[in-house]
């Protein structure tokens, strides 16, 4: 977490330890006071100090409620860090019951991926191309954890854990950290010249047990998550140039452009087609879960970077060309609850 | 361990239900997830329908339903038969050992 922070400071003009007043955690580690104990060890006194545990959502959550403590006048300047150890209890939710024995998330995400194939027609083809397309981008990431491009053959030959989930089609725990300056429109004109507004958000908890889930071709909270964030922005799906998406799995980025809006119900396999022919990053520039990797809770915070990134034009070679408009999605365990979260440049 | 894994270590699948408004209350719990009354608890009819289901290698996987309320994951034992959506199956056995486990068999 401290290296995120130190980088943080030396990137960010004339921030200084006596401006934040807000240091959020975001992790699924055990560690207790740890945003107090990270405060400490970074020069840091805030007025509000604490922890931010979501599973793979943690970092979404810990955003809005930073965004939250400014917003309603509590705070001027947050920092919001997360960090995972690629071992840290977290990516296997063993309190819920209704998984049974297979409590693994390979085997909500294969229910999915058959439930959409059945419905939608969706291929093994369409899933490695989600694949193929994300690790590819990645290679334009210096902070991803994959650096080698797989072609769809390759992601098709890679082993299969489970019969429609190849490990190609699954994002990989992993060690990381990220973390993201948040300030009042009066403060934060002394950090930046070209800062990037908060203008939507929205949050759903359907459930914490997978098996309830009623439509298994959905994700329910994140659709619910859409629907607020667009209507609070005064946005449309059409309007989004850029968006990162929670692709844990290959199956997840189809769904997900699909319940965003991007593309119509059963096409986002030909969605997600088309931007990997035309070498479109509109989805996923940084390359997603599946070509960065997935330290739980930092993804959603280095998903707000990578967005920021491009609404700023500095996002290199994975820039999106005239990116106005951005979107985040993150979401946990089976997507039994989600966040999405609109940016404007 | 509490009442639902202690019943399911002696091979019962029991549910709580609200004494007051009669509904299932899934995943189990102490009180009623919508009137917070007290529970009962009741063994769960063995009868339900295949929602979903996939495989790791000969081994199939999948979504029960039962009493139209409870989905539960479990391993499917189809036998000779091709598994479909919507089929009746049968709850053959249940365990807890350091997670829940559940088999069922196609009827």
């Amino acid at each position: 977490m401290l290296s995120s922070i130190k980088a943080l400071f030396d990137e960010t003009p004339n921030l200084t330890q006596k401006d934040v007043d807000v240091v959020i955690t975001s992790t699924n580690d055990n560690s207790k006071y740890l945003a107090n104990t990270v405060s400490e060890l970074a020069g840091i006194s805030p007025k509000i100090s604490h922890s931010v545990e979501s599973l793979c959502n943690s970092g979404a959550n810990s955003v809005i409620s930073a965004f939250s403590y400014i917003a309603s006048g509590l705070a001027d300047v947050a920092i919001v860090v997360g960090a995972e150890k690629f071992d840290n209890p977290g990516l296997v939710l063993e309190s819920d019951v209704s998984r049974g024995q297979y409590k693994h998330p390979v085997y909500w995400s294969s229910m999915f991926t058959r439930s959409h194939m059945r419905k939608y027609g969706t291929s093994m083809e369409d899933l490695a191309i989600v694949s193929a397309k994300n690790h590819k981008n990645a290679l334009e990431n210096p902070h991803a954890y994959f650096d080698k491009e797989y072609s769809v053959e390759d992601v098709m030959q890679s082993k299969n854990i489970t019969q429609d989930v190849r490990i190609l089609d699954c994002s990989f725990p992993c060690t990381g950290s990220a973390a993201v300056l948040l300030a009042s429109e009066e403060s934060i004109k002394k950090f930046t010249d070209c800062p990037v507004w908060l203008t939507g958000l929205g949050q759903k908890t359907i459930s914490a047990s997978f098996a309830k889930s009623e439509d298994l071709t959905s994700m329910k909270s994140t659709k619910f998550a859409a629907s607020a964030a667009y209507t609070m922005s005064k946005k449309e799906p059409k309007d989004i140039d850029v968006a990162e998406t929670h692709d844990a799995f290959s199956i997840c980025e189809i769904i997900e452009v699909e319940d965003l809006g991007f593309a119509k119900k059963g096409m986002g396999n030909k969605f997600v087609k088309s931007l990997y022919d035309t070498q479109d990053k509109k989805i996923n520039p940084r390359g997603g879960l599946l070509g960065s990797g997935h330290p739980l809770g930092a993804t959603g915070i280095a998903q707000i970077i990578e967005i920021g990134k491009q609404l700023q034009n500095k996002a290199g070679k994975r820039q999106v060309n005239e990116a106005k408009t951005g979107l985040v999605q993150n979401m946990s365990a089976a997507a039994t609850s989600s966040t999405v979260i609109i940016f404007e440049s | 361990m509490n009442k639902f894994e202690n019943e399911l270590k002696n091979g019962k699948f029991v549910c709580s239900k609200c004494i007051d408004c009669n509904r299932l209350v899934w995943p189990p719990s102490d009180f009623c997830d919508v009137c917070f009354s007290k529970v009962i608890w009741r063994e769960v009819s063995k009868n339900g329908k295949l929602v979903e289901f996939a495989k790791k290698n000969d081994l199939i996987f999948c979504i029960a339903e039962f009493e139209n309320t409870i989905r539960i994951m479990g391993e499917l034992e189809a036998g000779l038969k091709t598994p479909s959506v919507g089929q009746d199956l049968h709850l053959e056995k249940c365990n807890y050992t350091d997670k829940e486990e559940f088999f069922f068999r196609l009827k």
